[in-house]
């Protein structure tokens, strides 16, 4: 009795995981829509300057103009393909590089895994930002060298999750049980520690892309990532940011596209967590 | 009686830093004939686990040697232990533990059968004839372990490790975290199994009745030696060292 009821609830909240799931998924697979079409439906080329400056908004410009005639609207599509497309590449980046590292490092131990861990110590030991900073300021900015200065300070803490994951799932009896099945270090690592270490990592790879998109929205901003005319989110509330008072569209327009993707990614990277719990599994 | 598995001086000492050697098993030695039931009882922290882990290779032993079916496994790696696999196996004390969450159970009992190169049909066929032979219905093979309970998690473990029929089962304290029902039910299918597959069993136990109903000798374990060996009868009525004599008044 109490054994289905338990079953019911467990049921119910998986439903109920699996259409929140289905709702940001849909609100991503929309934003991502708008990303990879951004050129076909903006309504102006993005760089032509060819209307009056700073237009508030209006019919013929929902999000107004900028200070060179631009159509903002247009802008903000195409900044938001920028933004989120380097984004993405970072955040896959990162979270290859990081689990390949930490589950070997796990793995193998011993020197290696020591070695490495010492480097993402040292990545580790700088604020993150400012240490993206001086590598970005390093490699005389540009939005690819932001990408890279942000993957530099990034990948350890993908490593040490994969890392801590793996030396949990080593120790477990179902990894004794797989090498006494015959599974070499390959198979094991394939079969039974990535899938089962994927989950947290897959989190917080989706919940970092939020997190991401707005170091790399600052690096710009700072003058270190996307260059103008570019059009990127961050570098565009950086030209605005003086007109914040008198011509506030300007630098709303890009910040209310910055929220509205992250949320959406945080939101879906929550779902995610939730479902992948192995308690709500996905099967009868 | 022809000897399957021999351990020699088998030592295993844990150093971390600070902290002084210790020798979880220290100088083991002890044989297990073909057919033969050898239990090994022992306090919690003795070393038994360690032990079991050692002949399965599953650690490193600091020193000493094992040999199974007269052919050193001590060192050896990669096919070799692949092959050595095929004649031992092990079930772990956690049945939910010794199964991966994210696999179904039939993926796990035919780990060890794609590894060794069995066909897919033969596989999925060998399944379910092991299922049926530990008591389970075939279509549990499709099953999550958590979707069933630790006794029936135990008999798929049993069945996982009979899959590539194994000369030698150890079995790591199988049915100490079933209830009592449940492990007499574990132990009759033990008890079958080894009359119908003539395997051998390293059965490492802490319940001396247990112990008593199933096994041919002991070895009884204190502190990582082994301090007394001899049938269970002899171990209960005439312990000779004095943990032993504790063990078998607290037992009975």
């Amino acid at each position: 009795m109490t054994a289905s009821i338990t079953v019911r609830r467990q049921k119910i909240r998986k439903n109920h995981t699996k259409k929140r799931l289905f709702f940001f998924m849909i609100l991503a697979a929309l934003l991502m829509l708008v990303v990879v079409f951004a050129e076909q439906i903006c309504p102006y080329d993005p760089n032509a300057q060819i209307f009056s400056v700073l237009e508030p908004p209006s019919a013929a410009h929902p999000a107004g103009t900028d200070r060179f005639g631009r159509d903002m609207l247009s802008r903000i599509l195409v900044g938001l393909q920028t933004s989120v497309l380097s984004t993405l590449i970072l955040v896959v980046i990162i979270t290859v590089a990081g689990t390949v590292i930490g589950v070997l490092c796990g793995h193998l131990g011993g020197i290696v895994d020591s070695f490495m861990m010492r480097v993402s110590d040292v990545c580790l030991a700088f604020p993150g930002l400012v240490f993206a900073l001086a590598i970005a300021a390093l490699l005389n900015g540009g939005l690819q060298n932001a990408i890279i200065a942000l993957a530099v300070i990034s990948w350890p803490k993908y490593a040490r999750i994969a890392r801590s994951q793996t030396l949990a799932l080593e120790s477990t009896d179902y990894i004794a049980a797989a090498r006494l099945a015959g599974d070499t270090s390959a198979q094991i690592i394939l079969r039974h520690i990535l899938p089962n270490s994927a989950g947290p990592v897959l989190v917080t790879a989706i919940l970092d892309i939020g997190t991401m998109m707005m170091e790399l929205a600052g690096l710009s901003f700072l003058g270190l990532g996307a260059m103008p005319p570019t059009a990127e989110l961050g570098n565009m509330m950086s030209g605005g940011r003086s007109m914040l008072q008198t011509y506030p569209w300007v630098i709303i327009g890009p910040g209310i596209a910055i929220f509205i993707a992250v949320v959406i990614f945080n939101l879906l990277g929550d779902t995610v967590r939730d479902y992948l719990d192995p308690r709500n599994s996905r099967r009868q | 009686m022809n000897s399957l598995l021999k351990a020699e001086g088998l030592t295993k000492v844990f150093s971390a830093e600070g902290k002084a050697e210790y020798a979880a098993v220290d100088h083991v030695s002890f044989q297990l004939g073909e057919g033969e039931t050898l239990g090994l009882v022992g306090e919690s922290g003795c070393g038994k686990s360690t032990l079991a882990k050692l002949i399965a290779r599953l650690i490193e032993p600091t020193d000493g040697m094992i040999s199974l079916k007269g052919e050193d496994i001590t060192k050896i790696r990669g096919k070799k232990l692949r092959e050595a696999y095929r004649q031992m196996q092990m079930v772990f004390q956690s049945p939910m533990g010794s199964f991966d969450p994210r696999k179904t159970i039939g993926y796990s009992i035919e780990e060890s059968m794609r590894n060794h190169g069995m066909a897919k049909a033969e596989r999925m066929q060998r399944t379910a004839e092991l299922l049926e032979q530990c008591g389970l219905p075939p279509e549990y093979a499709g099953r999550y372990p958590h979707e069933i309970s630790g006794g029936q998690c135990q008999r798929a473990a049993i069945a996982r490790a009979l899959a590539i029929r194994p000369k030698l089962l150890i079995c790591d304290e199988a049915t100490s975290s079933l209830d009592v029902t449940v492990q007499h039910q574990i132990m009759e299918l033990l008890k079958t199994l080894k009359r119908e597959n003539n395997l051998s069993f390293l059965f490492i136990c802490h319940n001396l009745a247990l112990v008593q109903s199933f096994c041919d000798r002991v070895l009884v374990m204190y502190e990582g030696r082994i301090v007394e060996e001899g049938t269970p009868d002899q171990i209960i009525q005439k312990p000779q060292s004095e943990y032993t004599k504790r063990l078998a008044e607290a037992s009975f």
